[in-house]
Formats: structure tokens, sequence, C-alpha cells
């Protein structure tokens, strides 16, 4: 630890503000904006480039879009189909407040649940704006003739999901992602066709250029051919998702990394809230150390399945065997208003408790029942099966079990990050020109997300807020030319290739892999559902010593000049071991409980996320220290004066 | 359980491959397919052999990404995709062989890797509908009867995966284009540039180089999205019915 540091960790820097977000009523700040801000005339848009990271649901939307209105848009991204994005790969639903079902939603309300949802960590602004913007996206799905699930009446159905009251999702089957990018993907497309967005695909970044203190460009690298390749553009939005991987096993997609959003951490963008991670509680259980993701089950099945564990410790009979009165279903008995729909972090810890109960069940007792008995005696099997078919299919072709027979198992997962890039009301980060949308920036979700709003915020910001607020931004432009031998270019190019030389050259005894998993296991330790004081800085200890035996002891075959996925692979675990030292510290200097941050020491009687508004109710945005410089952390104070800050409950 | 491996190498595009074959211990039932392979590829880089490489991200059977022939089915011996393929589908001893899809419109980047860039062209040729964002009617404006709604969704579900072109002797891709066909045009917000749709899409394909349809129904048999041959038939419908006149937009 360095002297002179807090905690022997961190330095505090300037306070930071949103400057964009209008002051004035709630429901006129998105308007205000629309309207204060700069336009861009249709002839001069031909002549402006934007460069966009990413095609899950808020880079293809904001790529289509942007294309549309006239842009030259130039999309990378490191599948080999912009289709291909972790987008793809939700399951449960959006949510809207259309209000179709007449129980009472509204755009306020939809504020408020996901305010408090998040556990008042969240901008009210922000939070506002999304609300407004649902019912949009979805008059925007339906017509680019997107399957939602209908009723016979042919109008569109809905669900519940947790920390709500209301039926507001929309959703296709299990597969609402899916369905919803695939809407997003063909938009894409149609821009290709039509001349506006050119798609690189199989191309990662990994480099962001810098010219003047703006976002002009970034280095790529081809991963079928290993060249370097050198975009310059008027900006750059980056919908590069979220860090879940820094854990190894989660929810997220294999390929899903942190390297497009750290790289631009390194150049100066501010980091929020990177503690703020979403546990989610219906994951199929770990089956064995070769294990390499998680599989979720969708949350919408908390709708009609019944979670529970046996009341008497390691009691490991059949679970049909075991007669009512001897199970405890636990949500239901400790959250009667919910239920088995309270938010994602209190699903979790309450599986952890009963699991560290020994109550668990399943291999290493790491594992609580989700029961479809009563809602296929209730529906029927034919219901259930249209409901939720997929999903049942999905299980039994990783467990070998039948859900409809035998309850399914789950345990939490690692899933989502609420934290990401700082942005300000414009979404764009403390480097201008610089826009972050999707899971990739931190404003929306506070400290948990509610289920069905990543799909909503990845949609909003890119189809309804991006394109109405890069305008401002890029009415300032064209930017003076860039050349590709200006001393900004060459330095991001040489220390890409030097990078690539030093995984290469290393030459080590450990895989790539090991060293992920390692990392995982760290984080999964010290930063996980709970977290301690001693705890986190033994993590940052560890996560220490294993970035420095990684630069030393990595071993990465082949070579630069082809495609080489454990070179991929090790890029990327080079950043997560940066970004996982960064959460740590985050985690320890957030000394209060809030959402899916749970520090042991700052809990209600009942065991619940105890906050402490009085210290904490701010945005923690961390500046990169650079080499082994300590990380500057620059607060944005949260107010609220539209909603009551109060102990969140569920029961 | 034991295994023996028999896995299509080739260093580029360029280069000749061939079946190398690989003993392998200690394989357990509840691994999927690819966790096997990851396991080969740790052992691999251990002995300083150069891992195979293979497509693969989001490991639940949705984004499409893996996909490799096992013993000459494109999946595999379950109808699922390869990431969804567990080991206990196969018995202690066997041999299995391992390739990529093979189509000349998918050529090989690197041992199973393969291009599929065609189906976005595909895509690209009017797989969509034309409705720019913010110009949208409100959601229930228009209501669509439920049986619409759940055919479209059983095409849409299509992954674009490409086992169709792998397990069909003529490497066409006519289930491909046959689910977006359906799936649109199901639906009323389709109907504008249905007949178009089918004439710039088969364009496209042939473009691409794929072969013909000749109804053999390989292609349903392995799909793991349980895309219905049907489709096909809902293509020639469209198809013909874009070369009447009247009905041409």
């Amino acid at each position: 630890m360095v002297d002179g540091l807090i905690d022997g960790l961190y330095r505090d820097g300037e306070p930071i503000a949103d400057t964009k977000a209008p002051a004035g009523p709630l429901a006129e700040r998105w308007s205000t904006r629309v309207f204060t801000g700069h336009l861009v005339n249709p002839a001069n848009r031909r002549k402006l480039k934007i460069i966009v990271i990413g095609t899950g649901l808020a880079g293809a939307s904001a790529g289509a879009t942007l294309g549309e209105a006239g842009y030259q848009v130039t999309s990378f991204f490191f599948q080999d189909s912009p289709r291909r994005a972790h987008s793809i790969a939700a399951q449960g639903g959006i949510n809207a407040s259309k209000n179709y079902r007449n129980d009472g939603d509204s755009t306020h309300r939809l504020f408020y649940d996901t305010v408090k949802g998040g556990d008042f960590r969240s901008r009210e602004s922000n939070v506002y704006r999304l609300a407004e913007v649902s019912g949009n996206i979805i008059d925007q799905c339906v017509a680019q003739g997107i399957p939602f699930a209908r009723e016979y009446g042919g109008l569109l159905d809905n669900r519940s999901f947790g920390g709500v009251q209301v039926s507001r999702t929309f959703y296709a089957r299990g597969q609402t992602g899916q369905q919803l990018l695939l809407g997003a993907y063909q938009a894409l497309e149609r821009q290709v066709a039509a001349g506006t967005v050119t798609t690189h695909n199989r191309h990662e970044m990994l480099e962001l250029v810098v010219v003047d203190g703006r976002a002009r460009g970034v280095i790529v690298r081809d991963l079928v051919t290993g060249e370097i390749e050198t975009h310059l553009a008027d900006a750059v939005v980056l919908a590069s998702g979220g860090y879940s991987n820094v854990f190894y096993l989660s929810t997220n997609a294999m390929g899903c990394n942190v390297t497009a959003s750290w790289r631009a951490h390194r150049q100066g963008a501010l980091f929020a809230n990177p503690c703020f991670t979403q546990i989610h509680p219906t994951c199929i259980p770990v089956s064995g150390e070769y294990q390499s993701k998680l599989t979720l089950m969708s949350e919408s099945l908390r709708n009609d399945g019944r979670i529970w564990v046996p009341l008497a410790q390691g009691d490991t009979r059949d679970p049909r065997d075991i007669p009512a009165d001897e199970r405890d279903y636990y949500l239901e008995r400790a959250y009667p208003a919910f239920g088995n729909l309270v938010p994602r972090d209190i699903a979790s810890r309450a599986a952890k408790r009963v699991c560290d109960e020994g109550r668990g069940v399943g291999p290493g007792g790491l594992g609580v029942y989700l029961d479809f008995a009563d809602a296929i005696e209730r529906l029927g099997r034919d219901a259930v099966v249209a409901k939720y078919g997929n999903l049942f299919d999905m299980y039994r072709q990783i467990t070998g079990e039948d859900p409809y027979q035998v309850p399914m198992r789950i345990y939490p997962a690692v899933h989502y990050t609420m934290g990401g890039l700082w942005v300000d009301y414009d979404l764009q980060s403390t480097i201008p020109g610089l826009f972050v949308v999707g899971e990739a920036n931190f404003s929306d979700h506070g400290a948990n997300r509610l289920g069905a709003s990543a799909l909503m915020q990845g949609l909003a910001d890119g189809y309804f807020v991006l394109p109405n607020t890069i305008t401002d931004y890029l009415s300032a432009g064209p930017f003076a030319t860039v050349g590709a031998d200006h001393p900004a270019v060459v330095e991001a190019v040489t220390s890409v290739q030097d990078r690539i030389q030093a995984l290469l050259s290393t030459r080590g005894t450990r895989s790539v892999d090991s060293f992920h998993k390692e990392l995982g296991h760290i984080m999964w330790e010290h930063c996980g559902m709970e977290r301690t004081e001693d705890g986190l800085l033994e993590g940052i200890e560890k996560i220490r010593a294993l970035r420095r035996e990684f630069w030393s002891d990595v071993r990465v075959l082949g070579e630069a000049g082809e495609l080489n996925q454990a070179l991929e692979r090790a890029g990327r675990v080079a950043d997560f071991l940066e970004l996982g030292e960064l959460m740590c510290i985050d985690a320890l200097h957030r000394r209060e409980s809030c959402g899916g941050h749970f520090r042991a020491e700052s809990q209600t009687e009942d065991g619940e996320a105890l906050r402490n508004d009085d210290e904490f109710a701010y945005v923690a945005a961390w500046q990169w220290g650079g080499g082994d410089g300590a990380p500057v952390l620059h607060k944005e104070a949260l107010h609220y004066e539209n909603i009551e800050l109060k102990q969140r409950s569920y029961k | 359980m034991k295994i023996t491996l028999k896995i299509w190498r080739q260093k580029n595009a360029t280069n000749p491959g061939r079946l190398v074959t690989y003993e392998r211990d200690g394989v357990s039932a509840d691994m999927s397919f690819l966790e096997m392979l990851d396991v080969l590829n740790e052992d691999l880089t251990t002995q300083g052999e150069e891992p195979v490489a293979f497509d693969h991200d989001c490991r639940e059977g949705i984004c499409g990404s893996c996909g490799v022939v096992i013993d000459g089915v494109a999946h595999g011996p379950q109808r699922t995709t390869t990431c969804q393929l567990h080991m206990r589908s196969f018995a202690d001893g066997d041999t299995i062989t391992v390739e990529p899809w093979r189509a000349d419109p998918f050529p090989v980047i690197k041992d199973l890797v393969v291009n599929r860039g065609a189906f976005d062209r595909i895509i690209a040729a009017g797989g969509f509908v034309s409705v720019n964002t913010g110009s949208a009617p409100e959601a229930h404006a228009t209501p669509v009867p439920k049986v619409d709604a759940d055919r479209a969704f059983e095409a849409a579900a299509c992954i674009g995966c490409g086992a169709c072109v792998a397990a069909c002797p003529n490497a066409s891709a006519m289930l491909f284009t046959a689910a977006k066909i359906t799936h649109l045009g199901a639906l009323p917000q389709g109907q504008p540039e249905r007949a178009a749709r089918v004439v710039s899409m088969l364009d496209q394909q042939d473009a691409e180089g794929f072969g013909g349809c000749t109804n053999i129904g390989e292609c349903a048999a392995v799909c793991p999205a349980g895309v219905p041959l049907e489709t096909i038939s809902q293509l020639n419908f469209d198809l013909r019915r874009s070369m009447t006149p009247s009905r041409r937009h």
C-alpha cells in the first residue's frame, strides 16, 4: 500500500456533475433537452462519420437509426455477424408503461419502480426519460414485425417481473432478446444495403484514438488476418456491453469483455460504480470444474414457479417425497406482498442465506428448488409448455433432468453489471465525442437493475436517446481531418502492437483460461454476493499478485498474423485483471449496502441492505491513475426531488 | 469416459486440412461438447500445440455462433446446437469425427471456423420491414391474430447457425431464407414488401452460390430452432404470387 492514499488505495478528486440535464419539471426535461440541443441538417449529416462498437440492442439500434438519419456509420464487432451479440440471449421481456392492463401503470410508476428497484442510486432525470420513451420502443418493434406474444383478440400480451406489482412486460416466449435483436439487426442490414452503414465483422477494438481532447477513432484488430487497422471519425459510440465475465463464470456469452470500455477508461473516460454487479437468482447450478459458463433460467419463471428448500438441514429426500409442511417457501414467507417476485438482489441473497444454513439442495448444497408442480396442476401442462417450453427444454438439455417431473434446481449467478463508463444526460462520457450506450454505460439502473429493464434501456439509448443527443456534439463538426501519421494515432497503434507482442512473447507455463478462472474465483469470493472490509483488502492483494504472474507466465501460442483465439482472450483477461482491482476498491470505499452491493457490515436487523444516504448518495466515478498510480474518485451527488428516499420494502 | 476424437485441422483458408486424432480420457458425461473441446485445448496448450479454433459465444443455444459436423451430422446426434449437446449423448469408447460446415458459400477460415457472411447479405437484400425509427404507429393500431403471430414466431426463431446449409446435399440456404420470408409474410407489417422481398432475397441467395432446393428435408431435420420445412412451401407460394402482375408491388 502506498502512503498518502485513502485506505492506502485511492485519491479524492474534484466532484463531477451532469451538466446536460435541464432543470425544471421532471416530465419536461427530455423534450427541453431535445429542443435546446443543436441539430445537424440532412445535407451535412452525409459529411459526418460515426464509429459504433458493438451490435447488441444498443449498438445495432443506434447504428441503424444514425444510418437512417444519413450519417456515415461504421460498425465493428468481434462476432461473425451482428446478430450474435449477447442481447440475443435475453429471455424474459421488455418493460413499457403502456398500461394496456389498466392496472395503474404510468410513466411515473415505471420511473418510480426503477429508481426504487435501483435502491436510490440512479439519476431521476435519466430514469424518467427511460420510462417516457418505453412505449415508443414497443411501437417501433411491432412495426418492424417482431412477433411479440399476443392474446386471442390480436392484442399484445403482458406478464409480471420482479420488483413491481403491475403487468408491463412484453415478451416473445422466452426469446424476447433474440426477437428484439433480430429486429435491430435487420434494420442495421437495411442500412448496409442503403450504403449508410458499413459493418466489419470479426474486428475487435483495442484502443481509442484521442486527438486534442476529442475521441476521433479506434484501433481495431482484424481477428482473421491479425492486421491492426486505424479508423477515424467525428465521434465514437461504445455499445460494447457489460463486464460480468470478470467473474469468469457468468451468464454472459464467452466473448463478452470490458476491453473497449477499459481502453477508453485508460484514455481518460471515468468508470462509474464498477462494484454494482447483479447476481441473478435463477441460474442452473455449477456441475463441475470444467464449467465454462452459467445458464440463466428467466426471471419470468418466478411468475408461476415457487421457490423452496426443505425445512430441515441436510434433507436429501427426493423433493417430490417431501410433504408441504416440511418445505420452506422462504420468499413467500418473508415477503408476502411480492412473494417469489421480489427484486433480484433480494432473491439471490435469500437463496445464499438458506444454503449457508445447510438447507441447500443438489451437489454441494448449492441450490434451491424452483417448483412448477402447482402451476402445472392449476394451469395444465399445455399452458406451462406454451409459456415456458423453451426454457424447460434448455434445462433438460443441460442437466439431464425433466423439470415437468422434478423441480428445477437453481442458484444465483453473475448476470449483469449496472456500473460502466460515466456518461452525462446526453450519454457522452468525460471524453468529448465518446458516447456510451446500453449496458456499457452506468446510467439508469442504480445499484440493482429490475428484470426486463435492460432491453428497454438498450433500445431506448440506441433508437431514441443517442440519435437525439449526439447531434448537439456533431453540429460543431466535421472536425479537422486527422492523418494516419498523427502522433496520437501512431502512439495508439504502437501501444496495441507492443501489447500483442508482449502477450505472445512471454511463452510462460499457464494458459489464459487458467488465469481467468483464478481471477473469477477471487472476484466471486471477495467481491461477490457479500463483501467485507477484510475480504476486499485480501482480494485486492490477490488480484495484484495474479496480474504480476499473468504478465510473466502466460502462455499464448500461435502468431499475431492469423486467427488466434487464445491471443484474443489474453488481451481481454489482461484488462479484466485491472478492472477487478478497481471493482474491489469501489466496493471497499462504499461502506454501505445498496441493491446488489451488500456489505456485511451494513445490514438491517432482518439482514436486508442498509443504505447510508448521508454519506453515499452519489455516483462514484473513477479516473484511471495511470501505471501503478492510484485511481482518483470523483463524486457526482444524486438529488431526489420527485421521490422520497426510503428503505426499500417488499414485505 | 474415454473417447477418440478425429478433428479437422486447417491452418487457414488456403492450406489443405486434415483430420487429426486425439485420445481423450476422463471425459465427464455432464460436460457440454464444447467444454470437452475446452479441456482438450487446455491440454494442447500445455503440450505446446496450438489449440483447436472453433466458433462459439452464448453457449445457450441462441446466438447461432457454434456449429460443427459431428459424425456426419450438423450439430451431432441431438437436434440441438453444438453448445447444448452434452457428452452424455456419447458412449465410453466412442470415436467422434468433428468437421466444419462444408459448403462453398461458407469457406473455412481456420480449423472448425467458417465464414457465414453470406447470411447477412441475404438479410440485407430484403429481410426486414422498411420502417425508420420514430415513424411507427401505436402498437395496438393493428391487431394481429394470435395464430399469425405464433406462426411468425415459429419461423422467426431461426438462429442463423447454418446447419441447414451444412446438412443439405445441395448446400442450399432455402430453409434460412424461407424462415425470414415466412416470419415477415405472416404479419400485416410485412405485407407491403412481401412480393419484392422474396425475389430479392432469392436473387442474393443464388448470387452467393448456394445450391437449389430439391425438397430433401435434411435442413429441417437438423434445425436446432425447429424451423418447419413448410416454410419452404410458403416461400414458393410467395414467389409464384410475386410473378402475378396484379400482386406485384
